[in-house]
């Protein structure tokens, strides 16, 4: 059940033109379990989901998520970023169970 | 601020979770004050834990009734064959300036266990509210999105229909 956890990737472009609008891509590997499933032998599979994700741009907040149960397993998420000046992008996830992880990519604005 | 992680033990208290959590700490697997404290900081529990669409917009939004703005854009399939990956994308037509922006945007699903799937909060960094990811869906419903600016005004997207073939509470 333990599964495959973490491993977290992110994907966007790595220069930018000052103003553009950057699509960032991201993935994480977690089950996501709601707490209310049983498995084969009836036994209740615990939830164990991520419950928070928060992004910085060269440490200044750009997004915080809440996650529920309700977010599918191995969750895939996308936002945006106005590219202003260069600098590192950091995401950090975090779940019920104590897991924690980070992952950044660093973006040039021309 | 203390109220919370007493709810929090008198929730687990009642649960099932409580007897494996007892074991562990016994065992001295975890120390007996970090036991209860599976719930990252912040993170708004009784607005997850809420069971109904109407509690759960009062908890995270703070009102029920919401006008709908075409600014608020959801785009999800009309028909999903997995209800466990329900691709949803949310857009919000709005200026993200420092003094015009939109602050938070909520996610919901109207019948599944605990409705509020998400909760965005966003700075104007951003450039755009824009969001997607994947959700579970427990049967066909309707997915609605609710977002608020700095100044509190509150606007919402159209309910929009996703049939589902399999739902998605196998995962």
């Amino acid at each position: 059940m333990a599964g495959n956890v973490g491993n977290p990737m992110i994907r966007m472009a790595s220069s930018a033109k000052k103003g553009e609008i950057v699509e960032i891509r991201s993935l994480i590997m977690n089950p996501m379990t709601t707490g209310l499933t049983k498995d084969k032998a009836g036994k209740v599979i615990p939830a164990h989901f991520i419950q928070t994700v928060t992004v910085t741009f060269d440490d200044k907040p750009l997004l915080d998520i809440d996650w529920s149960t309700a977010v599918s397993a191995n969750p895939y998420l996308a936002f945006k970023l106005r590219a202003e000046s260069s600098g590192t992008l950091k995401m950090v996830w975090k779940d019920n169970t104590g897991g924690n992880w980070s992952a950044d990519s660093k973006l040039t604005v021309a | 601020m203390m109220s919370k992680p007493i709810e929090r033990r008198q929730f687990l208290g009642a649960s099932l979770a409580t007897g494996a959590v007892a074991t562990a700490a016994g065992l001295g697997l975890i120390k007996p004050q970090l036991a209860f404290a599976d719930n990252v900081a912040g993170w708004p529990e009784k607005a997850f834990d809420a069971k109904l669409l109407k509690e759960a917009m009062s908890d995270s939004v703070g009102k029920t009734d919401i006008p709908v703005s075409s600014k608020v854009k959801l785009t999800a399939p009309t028909i999903a064959e997995n209800g466990g990956a329900v691709p949803v994308t949310i857009e919000v037509d709005s200026p993200m300036t420092a003094d015009d922006y939109i602050a938070t945007v909520y996610l919901f699903v109207d019948h599944n266990p605990t409705p509020l799937a998400s909760q965005f909060t966003f700075t104007p960094a951003a450039g755009k509210a824009y969001i997607q990811q994947r959700i579970k869906m427990a049967k066909t419903d309707n997915v609605r999105v609710v977002a608020k600016t700095n100044k509190g005004v509150l606007m919402a997207s159209a309910p929009r229909e996703v049939k589902v073939t399999i739902g998605g509470c196998g995962g």
